[in-house]
């Protein structure tokens, strides 16, 4: 196999932003926290829970987008770590929600 | 791969390009160590969503008499402060990589003592809510959930404690002068390891905790 001829950037080089960007991002997701618990105290979704799982789904995706992008770098790393990691996901996604069909689970 | 393959070149601690023999020097440009971390990341997904899947199917068939289930035991305020102190956790591991990129050395210890502080206080938490179910009837064997439940939280819990163990021999080692700048590599990847068990406990604390 040749040796590749051309580069991008050192390994897995990124800058990284300034610490005040990374606090600002906590905070964002100590308010998405903030938010999902006060859905324990809505009464609205004591007896609905599919519109508990419509406002919750939504940000449990967005917390776990935002640590995964910002905090471990995904954003500024190579992709082939994101599509690693975006591999065990899609993977462990597709054979569990087989699985679950399975056991007729969701109906 | 193709001759004309973009793949980006390793450097040394110098920021000098590696050459094909040179100590360090990998195929993809990317070292072996953050791409194995990256790949052990890849397959945990496979493990939690394992446990997670089964703790979704035995939640709801608990035969009756079978004592509590964990939905019937949990205090959410007060998993909501601990999902808090985790999540800041993943903050303040953030910033120890920061710091050791930057050369800052104290700043690089203050945020892993930190850092390693929140998981304790997470850790606590974890036994002292497993403690409260077991006295209010719900232990590892009481019924299929609790044993579900168990083992999820117990395994997440595992996986902070040796997070703990990796952050507090990074902080050995830089007292005893060999973390620097040039190792700061080593930080990033237990940094990963970190912020990959916080976003394992965002989906526990919603599909376990929230929904009922």
């Amino acid at each position: 196999m040749a040796a590749p001829t051309t580069t991008e950037s050192h390994a897995g080089a990124h800058d990284h932003p300034s610490d005040g960007h990374y606090i600002r991002i906590a905070l964002v997701l100590a308010l998405l926290t903030a938010a999902e618990t006060a859905t324990y105290f809505v009464d609205w979704f004591d007896d609905n829970t599919t519109l508990l799982w419509i406002v919750l789904a939504p940000i449990m995706i967005l917390k776990f987008g935002m640590v995964a992008w910002f905090f471990m770098h995904l954003k500024s790393d190579s992709r082939m770590f994101s599509r690693m990691f975006l591999m065990g996901i899609v993977t462990a996604v597709a054979v569990y929600m087989i699985f679950l069909l399975t056991f007729d689970e969701f109906f | 791969l193709a001759e004309t393959a973009t793949v980006p070149h390793a450097t040394d601690h110098h920021g000098g390009e590696l050459k094909p023999g040179d100590h360090g020097w990998t195929y993809t440009g990317l070292t072996n160590e953050k791409l194995a971390m990256w790949l052990f990341l890849g397959t945990e997904c496979l493990l939690f969503g394992g446990l997670i899947s089964t703790y979704l199917l035995y939640k709801s068939r608990v035969p009756e008499g079978q004592g509590p289930t964990p939905h019937d035991l949990y205090d959410i305020p007060f998993t909501s402060v601990s999902s808090f102190v985790l999540l800041m956790s993943s903050l303040t591991m953030v910033l120890a990589v920061t710091a050791i990129a930057r050369g800052d050395i104290r700043n690089t210890r203050v945020w892993l003592a930190t850092t390693a502080l929140l998981g304790g206080v997470f850790i606590s938490g974890q036994v002292y809510e497993f403690t409260s179910f077991v006295k209010e009837g719900m232990g590892f064997t009481t019924n299929v959930a609790s044993s579900a439940f168990f083992t999820l939280t117990g395994f997440h819990g595992v996986h902070v404690s040796i997070g703990i163990l990796m952050l507090m021999s990074l902080l050995l080692l830089s007292f005893r002068g060999r973390l620097g700048p040039e190792r700061a590599e080593a930080v990033e990847i237990v940094g990963l390891y970190w912020h990959f068990v916080d976003v394992v406990w965002i989906l526990i604390f919603t599909v376990v905790y929230l929904v009922p």
